[in-house]
């Protein structure tokens, strides 16, 4: 009662749902909906939009030129299926190396190995995108590292060409299936892998059985930041990709001269990303978490 | 060992070791199970009777000594390969799986045949009444269930000894004792080797044929209840082992005349007033009662007495409830037991 006098505003919210809310949210939801959604929103509405043949000029429209494009173009249809292998190999990759390591990191190493490898896998984080693009570049081009290194034993390097842009995406988006496999490994019980045992279950059976069931919704997390990032990167493909094309190649080529093409092609991740997310849901994973 | 029975042991350690680093877990360790024996190991925590528990599944190496299965060496077998089974004390049932297919995971590993497995798994929830739950997942269980389906996963392989963990650590008292009662009668119906860790001596009481008492990595005494009860061969089995009366020489020199330590138990004194004399078979220490703890069924008197000698007796709660008990604090009383119910401790 006496509050209201010496604390007015928080005796307002205090009385008033509404405004508690409203505090809470105004600033978020203004950044969510006016920046994150609305501008997306109006770069997918272009491809709807119509070019003038002529002058290269874009008026709105509601047509659907551009995704017929996407579809009659041989090349636009095979940039897409490369990028969905590219983008599907970089998510398997990223996870055969990750949950070996994660078992390693959480059940076995030391502490001060578990520290070790933490910093190990996060440093790549630090820095920038385009440095460790460029790290790769220096590591496959022509006289780089690799091929001074193992061409003493008469091994030549991928050069630049789409196993280098698949090595390049898996060491860029590693750490973000490294992560929360680490993580959903330590947060097994180490009993369930003596009662593996004890029941009769060899080391891979228990992986099979045990390990990787726990361990599923950590990798659909990881592989949604893999797999979605994979197919969105074009700087890859441009550095260390040689002639190889991906989706984001054809939409900064055609952002300028033909916008509503870019747009339509902005779909397909976006596409590609639901269908995968409903298929990881189809097969009943998340459901027992 | 007093232990000469011809047929192999179900478990045998022979000067069985581990080392944590610079600790010392457990230290030159014999030991025999006796087939079809329900047997305790019982201690306080670090104790090293979970480590040996661990030793004999497999999970922990041994750094020194050797164990025997019936007779055969496993020492350096893996968990998979030894015909043991083992209930944890926080039940490890792997979560992502029902019921039925935790309890049917050894034998699906096995790949026995899925009509066995089907009888064998209907079989075993049956015969711990929990047939309706095949299809629900462990966390839909309370932790008595829980406890129930760790037994029978454990039990379905039909092993030579089972190892239990302190399983009913989690449970609350009257579970606890419900499944006391439970695990006996299953034990007496598989016949199946139990060993049984915990640090309740009186689970261990209960339960046991025989009882292996650790301390500080070795073993201080195994006996029957009764004989570890009331025999403590050790001056830290009687103390461990409920409330008791230990009775330094020096003083037992002035009691009884005789330089040796003694236990005798709280319900074995009695108390009387301070100018009864007491008979000829009786020990007897005059004192004052310094507290009294009403402990439901029984009432337990600190007495300080003579010589700085402190006993502790306890009196059975069988006088009309309402009536207060026949002593209070600050009484000037005499402390009496019968001479041969102390146990000398060698």
């Amino acid at each position: 009662m006496t509050s209201t006098a010496t604390k007015p505003v928080s005796a307002l919210l205090y009385r008033s749902r509404r405004l508690r809310l409203g505090s809470l949210l105004t600033l978020p939801l203004v950044w969510l909906v006016g920046l994150y959604i609305v501008s997306l929103a109006l770069l997918l509405a272009t491809a709807f939009w119509r070019v003038d043949p002529f002058t290269s000029k874009v008026t709105p429209a509601f047509q659907f030129d551009a995704f017929e494009q996407l579809l009659s173009n041989q090349a636009y249809l095979s940039t897409s299926l490369r990028t969905l292998g590219i983008a599907l190999t970089v998510t398997l990759l990223s996870a055969a190396f990750a949950i070996p390591l994660g078992i390693y990191m959480a059940k076995i190493a030391s502490p001060w190995m578990r520290g070790f490898l933490a910093v190990a896998i996060t440093l790549p984080l630090w820095a920038g995108y385009l440095v460790k693009i460029l790290a790769m570049r220096v590591t496959f081009t022509e006289e780089g590292f690799f091929n001074s290194f193992f061409g003493v034993l008469g091994i030549s390097g991928p050069g630049f060409s789409q196993p280098t842009v698949v090595l390049t995406l898996t060491y860029l988006w590693f750490p973000y299936m490294a992560l929360p496999v680490y993580t959903a490994i330590r947060q097994i019980p180490v009993n369930l892998f003596d009662a593996s045992a004890d029941l009769g279950a060899r080391g891979w059976t228990t992986v099979r059985t045990v390990v990787m069931p726990l361990l599923m919704p950590a990798l659909i997390a990881g592989s949604v930041f893999t797999f979605s990032l994979s197919l969105g990167d074009y700087i890859a493909a441009e550095l260390v990709g040689g002639r190889t094309q991906m989706i984001g190649s054809i939409i900064a080529n055609n952002i300028n001269l033909n916008p509503p093409v870019a747009a339509a092609f902005a779909f397909v991740p976006v596409a590609f990303v639901v269908l995968y997310l409903l298929g990881t849901r189809r097969t009943g994973a998340l459901e027992r978490m | 060992m007093a232990d000469t029975a011809a047929t192999p042991h179900a478990v045998e350690l022979r000067g069985v070791s581990k080392r944590f680093g610079d600790t010392i877990a457990v230290a030159e360790l014999d030991l025999g199970v006796r087939s079809g024996e329900f047997f305790s190991m019982l201690g306080p925590s670090g104790s090293g009777k979970t480590t040996v528990l661990r030793m004999i599944a497999g999970f922990e190496e041994v750094t020194s000594g050797s164990i025997l299965l019936e007779g055969e060496d496993v020492t350096r077998s893996a968990p998979f390969d030894r015909p043991v089974n083992t209930v944890f004390q926080d039940y490890a049932l792997f979560p992502h799986m029902t019921i039925a297919q935790n309890v049917a995971y050894g034998l699906t590993v096995r790949k026995t045949p899925k009509a066995e497995i089907r009888r064998r798994v209907a079989d075993a929830l049956e015969q711990m009444r929990l047939g309706h739950t095949g299809d629900r997942l462990p966390h839909q269980l309370s932790g008595g269930q829980r406890q129930r389906i760790a037994l029978a996963r454990a039990l379905i392989l039909r092993p030579r000894v089972l190892l239990l963990d302190e399983p009913l650590g989690a449970l609350d008292k009257q579970l606890r004792e419900q499944m006391q009662i439970e695990l006996k009668q299953i034990q007496r119906e598989v016949g199946i080797t139990f060993i049984f860790v915990t640090h309740d001596q009186e689970e261990a009481l209960t339960l046991s044929d025989r009882i292996a008492v650790f301390n500080q990595g070795r073993v201080e005494q195994v006996g029957t209840p009764r004989e570890v009860y009331e025999f403590p061969q050790t001056a830290f089995v009687a103390g461990f082992l409920g409330v008791s009366n230990l009775i330094a020489p020096d003083l037992a020199e002035r009691l009884i005349g005789e330089s040796r330590a003694f236990t005798v138990r709280p319900e074995r004194v009695r108390i009387a007033p301070a100018d009864m004399a007491p008979a000829a078979h009786e020990t007897s220490v005059l004192g004052t009662i310094s507290e009294l703890v009403y402990t439901g069924p029984a009432t337990r008197y600190i007495v300080e007495g003579e010589h700085g000698l402190r006993v502790i007796a306890e009196r059975h709660n069988d006088h009309a409830p309402n009536d207060t008990a026949p002593w209070s604090r600050g009484d000037r009383v005499r402390v009496v037991w019968a001479t041969e119910h102390a146990a000398v401790v060698p």
